[in-house]
Order: structure tokens, then C-alpha cells, then sequence
């Protein structure tokens, strides 16, 4: 895989990975030319493209488009499960991963990107090892001290469950843009949601 | 999901981001981010140490700053403190942003190899991870100088904990991309390739990846793999959906290492192995027959997963082109696919089934699924999917299904997407060529292609249809008598008006029996479209009526009536001037032998590639198209284009010798002026400019003598020699100008009309106008005494690199001024690329005898050709932004020559040729403009900014484009204007 770059609807860049050296001119024409192409295909359309010597394999999950760049000889099919997996993996961090938790922890979800996929390839498939990487660096974290903090999945977990929301700057809530405060996911069926998570602090 | 606190949450991180999002412009968003950054920066440059939370929260803010597209200069030092910090979270985020904003600066590298050092010695599998992860991410040659010989030992060593075996083998695989020559796996090789029996199943999908990549290069010394591969593979194909727990994606059994281990295998030969291929095969085996079992889960994760392997099953069974059996097979499952309800399993059969058609084995397979192949060309909503379908039945295309699938590729060019149109047209041009049992199928063919798509037929199309009938006499009749019967259609297309014109100069004389296609009625109907046409058709056509003239005596004087007349004699295109009046004094002047000799029938082309493959190659390589061919059709394609043996041959050739492009292409058409023969639109628009400004082109050309003295130069000297260039343009060295020429030139940076040189003699004024890349300058020459100057000559050059960068052609002038009388010398220019000289106007006369001569710079500086651009300010500081290379930028601070008046500056930077912009510098004394510089080679887009300071009497001036020799020019330029 070449790169891989997570955009929303509007075209906006949320997160973005490149594992072949390029400048940053040459990133941000790629991404320009990209977020465009992609945008403007329709829902039906297949999720694979040639796109100069690259075949570009996307897939849309609610406002979020997850988009890689792989060569010639790599797998389309895999690869799309490669995004799967990998909004899989955000979904049981985040617990209902949204968009908004990506925009705001973006520096977690790179860090599970990076367990996922290093240097382009698949390092670990396995759900659970990931997670449990990550899971176990999160405990390596010192201890908290008593700052409000905001936690990952509670923003999503605030515009639904209005009670929890105490704490948080009003203003926080106020400012999300609607198209935003859906879901990404479908809630996986027997991945129920952890209620009690936001309740940490 | 256990209750871990997973957040160390940054409270100000988390409210900086929202108040971005908060934002409403983003002007709003840009001050925002400058408050912050500015913040960030006093802290860090503050006195108090800060704490580690805080260093982390800000190293966070500026990462979260440069993804927003912003550049960041600072930072990178507490970031490296970061690395070295024992907090993890601290260390992680360090990390995090070495690793996006790898910075070169080779002292901080130094810093952060030494932290990664630490932590890759650390024994905490945590650090060590998290260090490899980052050498893996920025992967330079400097880590890999370092690194290179560490981590394939931590790579192999027992004692190395799983999830770090993973990172190293991935971390080695990026800097063996990198810097192959510094990863020496040497000893460790059979260690590594014996990874693959390793019993965790995430080491072996980490360290596949780094063989299969070692194997490509190194085939040879890792050719034990391919027996632990398929042992691997087998063991997995035949395991229970089960077996494997959380390597079971979706009831799939690690799906991402077997495709891995398919495409390792595809590195190598089909095993020599009896046992060892026998096991593989069976694996294929299983995996084409678990396709056609009922899918375990109607989820669509499972089938990709499944389809996965399949394909790359698939990718292996044609890799080894051996087994007839697989492949068969391999192609009927793709059959079934290619009617699947799933766009992409569509998508991905044709593609496949490409790559199929080209073996031998199954080639009879996949024309069996011909009919629905070209139902998908129909049919297929999404255009992606129209032309891997395209592409399949250019490679399923052979002589026995040939007519049909050019007959249905031509009929899916009428309705076809634009996008995709011209690569049809070239296949069809390819097949209609490579199957053509009889050539009279082939010529149909192509004036059909050029009937139903003409726009996109490109001129390696119809050179290649002329160059085919030129080399077979059995097609010659045919085709003179299917292209009059074609244009006989009353409108046809200019392609097949060129097509008709050559070949009817060539062959009419095939069809003149015919009274329906006499000579005169093949005359007129050529000439009834003469009209419609543009400047290089009208040419082609010029040079098809004197073939006739050859050809059909009878119609000489007809022909010669229509040469002679002012629309053709006197045209204002030099090229068409040019061969009417040689044309016509040729016509007059030689014998009957002569002329049956110059313009005798063409020789047969020598027998080549068509150039259509090669361009189409160029295009896209289709699957069925090998490197071995590519090349070579690179090479006869550069033939082609460059064979300059073939014009000088040609008798048609010889009157076009004033080319003076060294790429004459293949029938000389491209002969004009490159000023009108690349835009003859923007040329006619140049001249109603002129007419409005009360100058008169026709009256101008009215003056001129007729060029003569060329036309018998033709004759004298033969064709091929006479000179490249027009009389008046030598690109002899040039003569030096007048001192003071600089400064004259300076004068006409910001205005195009007045007075250039003025002495007691002479007077010299200038008129010009620009549109596009080209240009146009008047240059009158007044006589100031009242005793005429006589043998009176001009001459332009282009000194230096100038000759490839701008194309001047200037008309000659008359050779006698009277006493007070005035003469105007036209001078067409065209910008090639952008420049920084200016060309020389050399004058020479005698003036009572006295030899007088000077020389000039012409006014012609590279912002005549601006291009004014109106933006938002936003859209200007966001292209300000993108042109931040150093070598973009081009500054002068200089002190006012003039006085500083506001509105003087204003039509100063008009004249100049950008838009000025309004409302977009936030201090109103400061101006800003945009512009576009169009040259034919390029567009190069400028931005500039000046800002004046009263008080001191100074500006200061910064210019950004695209290039940075336009950056420096402009700012050369406009520093003396102010």
C-alpha cells in the first residue's frame, strides 16, 4: 500500500498515512486530486479505480470515506477488508466510533493504524492482539490526575446520552456540526455498547 | 470492552480543536491558529521549564496543525525531548510527530537515532515497538545507516517477543525499499525465510510481506520459501473456519496470509517438487472448489474475504500458465463472476479475464464469454467497469471474432463516455489493422471510426490509415473510391477531409475513369470543404490541388485560377501564402517532366509499428500488451515522429522545407508558423483586435511583394534545402545593443504603445498586443529627414537560450523609406516557455551614403503574457501558501523613483497584466495581484505583493510563482518601475 487517507463527505482530510517518501506539495496534489475523484462517483459504483499507475480502493462508511493507494500487483478485495478491519478497530476502541472521535483523538487513531498496518502491510490481523497492544499501552499511561479530560467515545456518547454530558463545556456540544453527530458504524450486533465507559470520570 | 481509561485526554487540545471547528471562515480559522502558534512558541520560549503534559499538549497542537495542511517550523526540538521522556504517553506522542513531520535537518536525526537507540536497547517491548514503528514510518537513509544492521537481529533473536518480531520484520522491509544496499541480510537469510513456520500467525503475516519483497530481488537465495510457503498454505486452506480463532476473519481462515502467501509464490516458478507441487495444486484445487460451495455467512466481508484468495489463486494459476486444467477452470469461475450481482466482483473478473485471454491455454475459454463481455460494454452503469470490459475484448480480440468485435466496439463509440473515447478509437484502429484479412474491411473501418468519432481520432490514426494505403497497391482503387464516396456526405469531418485530400492527390487518377468521380468533380467536391477547414487542412488540400495539376492535366487551369486568386495568393496565413503562390509559379514555370518528377506518387513508408500501438501503449498498457512489446513500440514510435528522411524525400516535403520545428511530423502538414499552426483561433482573434485598433492586416499584406524569390529558390536549390527560417529571422550571433536599451526597454514593461528609440534620423514606434502565448508587435519606422534611406533591413534575434524559448518571425520590410515617410514592419511572436532576455531588432540603411545600424532590444518581456486572475482573498493566501518553496519566492526592497501616488501605482500593476486584487491584503497601502503566465509549454501561475512605505520612501516587493526563474524576472522587472 502506498497511502491511505480518511476524508469526510465535505472533503475534508481527516487522516492521512503515506508510506512511500513524498514532498508535502506532492501529498497535498494527491489528496486534492483524490478527495475529488472519489467524491464524485456514485453510491453504486465499484470501489476500485485506476488512477495513474495506482489502482485506488475506497469504501464509505456513513460520512467518512476510507481511501487506500495500492500497486499493480496487490489484492483490491483484501485491501477493502484491510479498511473493514480497520474501522473495526476503531469502532471497539471508540466504542461506536464517529467521526468526531477520529477529529478529536486523531493521535489514537493513528497509533492503532500504526499496530494495524506498518510500512503498508498488514503487521497483525488479529483483532484482539491489536487492541490488546493498544489497551496495554494505555495502561503504561501515568495516572490521571484530576483535570477534566476529555475521553475517546464520549463525545458521541454525549449527544446521546444527554445526562453524561455534566462536565463537558457546554460550548463543545453546541459546536457540532449535525452532519457529524450520527454514527459511523452500524453498531456491530454483538459488539454491544459499554455504557458505563463514560462514566470514568 | 474493558474498562481501561483510554484517553490521557489534553483538555486544551480538546478545546483548540473545537474552537477550529468553530470557526467560521477561514480567515477566522487562520487567526486562530496564528493565536496559537504564537502562544505555543512563547512557551516553549519562555523561562519556565515546562512540564511534560504541557510539552506533550503543545507538540500535540502543532501536529493537529500541520494535518490541517498548515506548515509548522518549530517544535521539532521538544518533540525529540519528548522521545527521551519515560513517560509512555509522552514518548508516543514524540514519536507521533517525528513521524509525520520528518524533518532532514541532519542534527535533530542525529538526536532522534539516538532516542530510538535507547529504546530499541531498552528491552520493553512497548519502547522497542514504538522505535520501530517510527523507523519504519520515516524510513530514511540516515535510519537506516544507523539501523540497518540492528533489527535484523532483533528480527531472528529467540528471546525477541512476538509483537516486536512484527514490527522488526515490517521496519526491515521499509528500509530495504529505501536503501537496499545498506540492508545486508547475509547469515540471517535462512532465518528469516524459516519465520514462515513460526506458530504465531501475526509473525507470519509480518515477516511474508519482507520475503516476498527479499525474493523479488534476490530470487535465488530464497528459494527455500516456496516448500514452507505451500506446506503454510495448505495447512491453512484445509483448516476448519475455526482452527485459526482470531485469524478467522468473518469464517474466512487468514485470509490476508494466504493471499500473502499466493503472491509470495508467484515470485518463483511452478515448484520442481513432484510432492510439494502435487500439495499446491491441490490447494488451487480446494480453493476453486470452496467458490462453488454455499458461503458460510451472507455478510459481504465474508465473500470478499473468500473472493480474495480466489483471485489471487487465480493471479498464481495464470503466473504458471501450466496447468490447462486450472486454468479452464480458473475461467469459468470468472464467467460466473462476470454476472454477478456485485459491481466489483464484475470489476475485478474482467479484469482477471484479461490477463486469461493472453494464454494460449485458456485463450478458446475466455472468448466464450464474448456475448456478455459485450452486454457489460452496453450495459454497465459506472464507467469504471465499461472499460475493464473495453480492455477484455481488445484482448480477447483475434481473427476469428474480429469483425464482430470491432463492429461492436465502433457502435459503443457513438454513445461511449468522452473520457474514454479516445483509447477506444486507438484499440479499434489497432484491431482493424492488426486482423485485417482484406485491406478494403480495414479502410472501412477507419473512415467509420472517423465518421462516428472524428473528434477523437488523433493523427497517428489517420497517418497510419494513409501510410497502409500508400504501401498496398490492392487497396489503393478501394480507398480512393470509399473516401469520395465519404465525402460526398455534406458535413463531414475534418479528419476525413485530410484523409480524402491525400489519398485523392495520390490515387484519384484510380477513379477518374468514373465520370461520377472525373477529375474537375473530385476537384470540386475537395475544394466545396476547402472553406470550412482550418489552416493546416487547408494546406494539405493546397498540396492535393498541385497532385492534380500532375495527375489531370484538364485541370490546370482551373486549379491555377483558384491558386491565383486573392483568398488563396494573398492569404494572411504566411504558410498558405506561401504555398500558393510556390504552388502556382510551379505550375507555370516547370515542364511536364519536371513536375511529373516533384510531385510524383509517394514511395511506399518503410514497413514499421504502427504508431497507433505505441500511442496507445503510451496511453495505458492493457494487460495483453508485454514489456517486450512496449519497447519496442516506444522506439518505432520515436522513429516515426522524429524521421525527418521521410519529408526530405517527398516531393510534397520539399515546398514545406520552411518548417522549423526538427520534428517534422510524418506528412509535413505542421508547416505554418507554429503561431498559427498552434492556435489558428487565437490568430484570427489577434486580427480583429488590430482591425479595431485601426490597423489594417490586409492593407499591411497588400504592401508586401510577393515572396518570389522563395518559390525559385525551391526550384534552383531543390527541395529539402532551402533555408528553415522566414528571410528577416537569422539566429546568427547577435549584434550589441545600444546602452541604453535596457532602460528602453523598461519603458514598455507596463505599456504596450509608444515610442521605442527616437534619434535625429529615426523614429521608432510600437504597437502591440498579446492574448494567450502569443503576441503581435507593429513596429513603424519613420523617416525624420527628407532624404529616403535606402537598402533598409530589420533584422530579429533571439540570442542565446532565447531561440528555444521564444518564437519570433518577423515579415520584411520595405527596403526604401522616403524622406518623412513611414513604414510598419509586423512581428508575430510566439512564448514557448518563459524567458528572461529580450530579442534584438538589428537596423541597418544608408542614409546619403552612410552605412547606418543599431540594434535594439525589442520590448517583449515575459508579463505580456499574464493572464489577469480575480480571487477571493482566501483562495490568494491559500495559493500564497502553496508557493512556500524558498526558491519560489523572489524579494527586492528598493527605494521610489517616483513619487508614490496610489493610483499611478495602480495603472502601473494593470499595465503589468495581473488582476489587482481588492480587499485581500489586510493593510490597504499594500497592493496584491494574480496572474497566469501562458507560455505553450506551461502555465505558470504568479502572485505578488507590494508594499510601499511613504515614510522611508521605499517598497518592498515579493513575487511567488510556480517557477522560480518567472519569480526572479518579475521582480528584475518591477523593481525598476516604481
Amino acid at each position: 500500500m502506498q497511502f491511505m487517507l480518511l476524508f469526510s463527505r465535505q472533503g475534508k482530510l481527516r487522516l492521512q498515512k503515506w508510506y512511500v517518501p513524498l514532498s508535502d506539495k506532492e501529498k497535498k496534489k494527491i489528496t486534492r486530486e483524490l478527495v475529488q475523484t472519489v467524491l464524485a462517483r456514485k453510491p453504486k459504483m465499484c470501489s476500485f479505480l485506476e488512477w495513474r499507475d495506482l489502482k485506488i480502493v475506497y469504501k464509505r462508511y456513513a460520512s467518512l470515506y476510507f481511501c487506500c493507494a495500492i500497486e499493480d500487483q496487490d489484492n483490491e478485495l483484501i485491501t477493502l477488508e484491510i479498511i473493514h478491519r480497520y474501522v473495526e478497530l476503531l469502532d471497539k476502541y471508540f466504542g461506536s466510533v464517529c467521526e468526531l472521535d477520529i477529529i478529536f483523538n486523531f493521535e489514537k487513531a493513528y497509533f492503532i493504524l500504526d499496530e494495524f498496518l506498518l510500512g503498508g502491510e498488514a503487521q497483525e490481523t488479529s483483532k484482539k492482539n491489536v487492541l490488546k497492544a493498544i489497551e496495554q499501552a494505555d495502561l503504561l499511561q501515568e495516572n490521571l490526575d484530576f483535570q477534566i479530560r476529555l475521553l475517546p467515545g464520549m463525545i458521541s456518547g454525549l449527544l446521546t446520552v444527554e445526562s453524561v454530558a455534566v462536565s463537558v463545556p457546554v460550548a463543545l456540544v453546541i459546536n457540532l456540526i449535525p452532519s457529524e453527530r450520527g454514527f459511523i458504524l452500524h453498531v456491530l450486533s454483538f459488539w454491544s455498547l459499554d455504557q458505563t465507559k463514560t462514566k470514568l470520570i | 470492552m474493558p474498562a481501561v481509561s483510554k484517553g490521557d485526554g489534553m483538555r486544551g487540545l480538546a478545546v483548540f480543536i473545537s474552537d477550529i471547528r468553530n470557526c467560521k471562515s477561514k480567515e477566522a480559522e487562520i487567526k486562530r491558529i496564528n493565536k496559537e502558534l504564537a502562544n505555543i512558541r512563547s512557551k516553549f520560549k519562555g523561562d519556565k521549564a515546562l512540564d511534560g503534559y504541557s510539552k506533550k499538549k503543545y507538540v500535540c497542537k502543532l501536529l493537529f496543525i500541520f494535518l490541517l495542511g498548515h506548515d509548522i517550523d518549530f517544535g521539532h526540538m521538544e518533540a525529540v525531548n519528548l522521545l527521551s521522556s519515560n513517560k509512555y504517553t509522552e514518548k508516543q506522542i514524540g514519536y507521533l510527530f517525528i513521524s509525520v513531520l520528518v524533518n532532514s535537518n541532519s542534527e535533530l536525526i542525529r538526536l532522534i537515532n539516538n532516542a530510538i537507540k535507547n529504546d530499541l536497547s531498552s528491552r520493553n517491548p512497548t519502547f522497542m515497538c514504538l522505535a520501530l514503528h517510527c523507523i519504519a514510518n520515516v524510513g530514511s537513509r540516515e535510519m537506516a545507516e544507523a539501523f540497518a544492521g540492528e533489527i535484523p537481529r532483533i528480527l531472528v533473536a529467540g528471546d525477541t517477543m512476538d509483537s516486536v518480531k512484527q514490527s522488526a520484520a515490517l521496519c526491515l522491509l521499509r528500509l530495504y525499499k529505501t536503501s537496499p544496499d545498506l540492508v545486508l541480510m547475509g547469515e540471517w537469510t535462512s532465518r528469516v525465510v524459516h519465520l514462515l513456520n513460526d506458530q504465531h500467525m501475526g509473525v507470519v503475516t509480518a515477516a511474508i510481506s519482507l520475503i516476498t519483497c527479499l525474493s523479488q530481488k534476490n530470487p535465488d537465495e530464497f528459494k527455500t520459501c516456496v516448500s514452507l510457503a505451500v506446506s503454510r498454505l495448505s495447512r491453512i486452506v484445509s483448516s476448519a473456519s475455526t482452527d485459526l480463532q482470531d485469524y478467522t476473519y468473518y469464517f474466512v481462515p487468514a485470509p490476508w496470509l494466504s493471499c500473502k502467501l499466493l503472491r509470495l509464490l508467484q515470485c518463483y516458478p511452478p515448484p520442481e517438487d513432484g510432492a510439494v507441487k502435487g500439495r499446491l495444486v491441490e490447494c488451487l484445487e480446494t480453493i476453486l472448489n470452496k467458490a462453488q460451495e454455499p458461503p458460510k455467512s451472507k455478510k459481504v466481508q465474508h465473500s470478499n474475504a473468500k473472493n480474495a484468495i480466489l483471485f489471487e489463486a487465480i493471479s498464481l494459476i495464470i503466473h504458471y500458465d501450466s496447468e490447462p486444467n486450472l486454468l479452464v477452470r480458473a475461467c469459468n469461475q470468472l464467467g460466473q463472476f462476470l454476472q454477478h450481482r456485485e459491481t466489483n466482483l464484475r470489476y475485478l473478473a474482467l479484469e482477471s479475464m484479461c490477463t486469461l485471454a493472453s494464454s494460449e491455454f485458456s485463450h478458446e475459454a475466455v472468448k466464450t464469454h464474448i456475448e456478455t463481455v459485450i452486454n457489460a460494454l452496453k450495459t454497465e452503469r459506472d464507467v469504471s467497469v465499461r472499460q475493464r470490459a473495453a480492455d477484455l475484448l481488445y484482448a480477447m480480440c483475434d481473427r476469428s471474432n474480429s469483425k464482430q468485435i470491432v463492429a461492436e466496439m465502433l457502435s459503443y463509440l457513438e454513445t461511449a463516455d468522452y473520457s474514454i473515447r479516445e483509447e477506444m478509437v486507438l484499440k479499434v484502429a489497432v484491431l482493424a489493422e492488426k486482423y485485417a484479412v482484406d485491406y478494403s474491411w480495414y479502410v472501412d473501418t477507419i473512415l467509420n471510426l472517423i465518421r462516428i468519432a472524428g473528434d477523437y481520432v488523433s493523427e497517428e490514426v489517420w497517418y497510419r490509415v494513409i501510410q497502409i494505403v500508400i504501401n498496398r497497391d490492392d487497396v489503393q482503387g478501394y480507398a480512393a473510391k470509399t473516401v469520395f464516396e465519404a465525402l460526398q456526405a455534406p458535413a463531414c469531418h475534418e479528419n476525413m477531409v485530410k484523409v480524402g485530400g491525400y489519398i485523392l492527390g495520390e490515387f484519384g487518377n484510380l477513379i477518374a475513369g468514373d465520370p461520377r468521380s472525373s477529375p474537375l468533380v473530385q476537384f470540386n467536391l475537395l475544394h466545396s470543404k476547402f472553406h470550412l477547414c482550418s489552416v493546416p487542412t487547408r494546406a494539405l488540400l493546397l498540396s492535393a490541388y498541385i497532385k492534380f495539376i500532375n495527375l489531370f492535366p484538364e485541370t490546370k487551369s482551373t486549379i491555377q485560377e483558384v491558386l491565383r486568386s486573392d483568398s488563396q495568393i494573398r492569404n494572411s496565413d504566411v504558410e498558405l501564402q506561401q504555398r500558393a503562390v510556390e504552388y502556382l509559379k510551379l505550375s507555370s514555370i516547370a515542364s511536364t517532366d519536371v513536375l511529373a518528377t516533384v510531385l510524383e506518387e509517394m514511395p511506399p513508408f518503410p514497413e514499421r509499428e504502427s504508431s497507433i500501438l505505441a500511442k496507445l501503449k503510451k496511453k495505458k498498457g492493457p494487460g495483453a500488451v508485454s514489456v517486450n512489446e512496449l519497447e519496442e513500440g516506444k522506439r518505432e514510435g520515436g522513429e516515426l515522429n522524429g524521421g525527418g528522411e521521410r519529408g526530405d524525400s517527398s516531393a510534397i516535403a520539399g515546398s514545406n522545407a520552411s518548417t522549423p520545428s526538427p520534428s517534422a511530423d510524418l506528412l509535413g502538414l505542421r508547416t505554418g508558423p507554429p503561431v498559427t499552426a498552434a492556435a489558428p483561433s487565437a490568430g484570427s482573434l489577434l486580427v480583429d483586435v488590430f482591425s479595431e485598433a485601426g490597423v489594417n492586416d490586409d492593407g499591411f499584406l497588400r504592401d508586401l511583394e510577393p515572396p518570389t524569390e522563395s518559390s525559385d529558390s525551391l526550384l534552383a536549390e531543390g527541395p529539402g534545402d532551402s533555408d528553415s527560417a522566414p528571410p528577416s529571422v537569422v539566429s546568427e550571433d547577435p549584434a550589441t545593443p545600444l546602452p541604453e536599451s535596457n532602460e528602453l526597454l523598461n519603458k514598455f514593461v507596463c505599456k504596450n504603445n509608444g515610442v521605442l528609440f527616437e534619434n535625429q534620423l529615426l523614429q521608432i514606434g510600437i504597437k502591440s498586443e498579446y492574448r494567450q502565448n502569443l503576441g503581435r508587435m507593429y513596429l513603424f519606422y519613420g523617416n525624420k529627414t527628407s532624404v529616403q534611406f535606402i537598402t533598409f533591413t530589420t533584422t530579429v534575434t533571439c540570442p542565446g537560450e532565447l531561440q528555444s524559448q521564444l518564437n519570433v518571425q518577423s515579415k520584411t520590410v520595405e527596403p526604401l523609406i522616403e524622406g518623412g515617410a513611414q513604414v510598419q514592419q509586423v512581428i508575430n511572436i510566439e512564448c514557448l516557455t518563459d524567458f528572461s532576455e529580450a530579442p534584438l531588432l538589428n537596423i541597418k540603411f544608408r542614409y546619403g551614403g552612410a552605412l547606418q545600424n543599431l540594434t535594439l532590444k525589442l520590448p517583449v518581456t515575459i508579463n505580456k503574457f499574464f493572464q489577469p486572475t480575480e480571487m477571493a482573498s482566501h483562495d490568494f493566501f491559500q495559493r500564497w501558501k502553496q508557493l512556500s518553496l524558498p526558491q519560489q519566492e523572489a524579494q527586492k526592497i528598493f527605494k521610489a523613483n517616483h513619487a508614490m501616488d496610489t493610483e499611478v501605482l495602480k495603472a502601473k500593476l494593470l499595465g503589468l497584466g495581473m488582476a489587482l486584487l481588492e480587499n485581500v491584503d489586510p493593510n490597504p497601502e499594500n497592493f496584491v495581484c494574480a496572474g497566469v503566465i501562458q507560455t505553450k509549454a506551461q502555465q505558470v501561475g504568479s502572485l505578488l505583493r507590494l508594499e510601499p512605505n511613504a515614510q522611508a520612501q521605499m517598497y518592498r516587493l515579493t513575487v511567488r510563482s510556480s517557477k522560480d526563474t518567472v519569480s526572479k524576472r518579475l521582480c528584475e522587472l518591477l523593481a525598476e518601475q516604481f
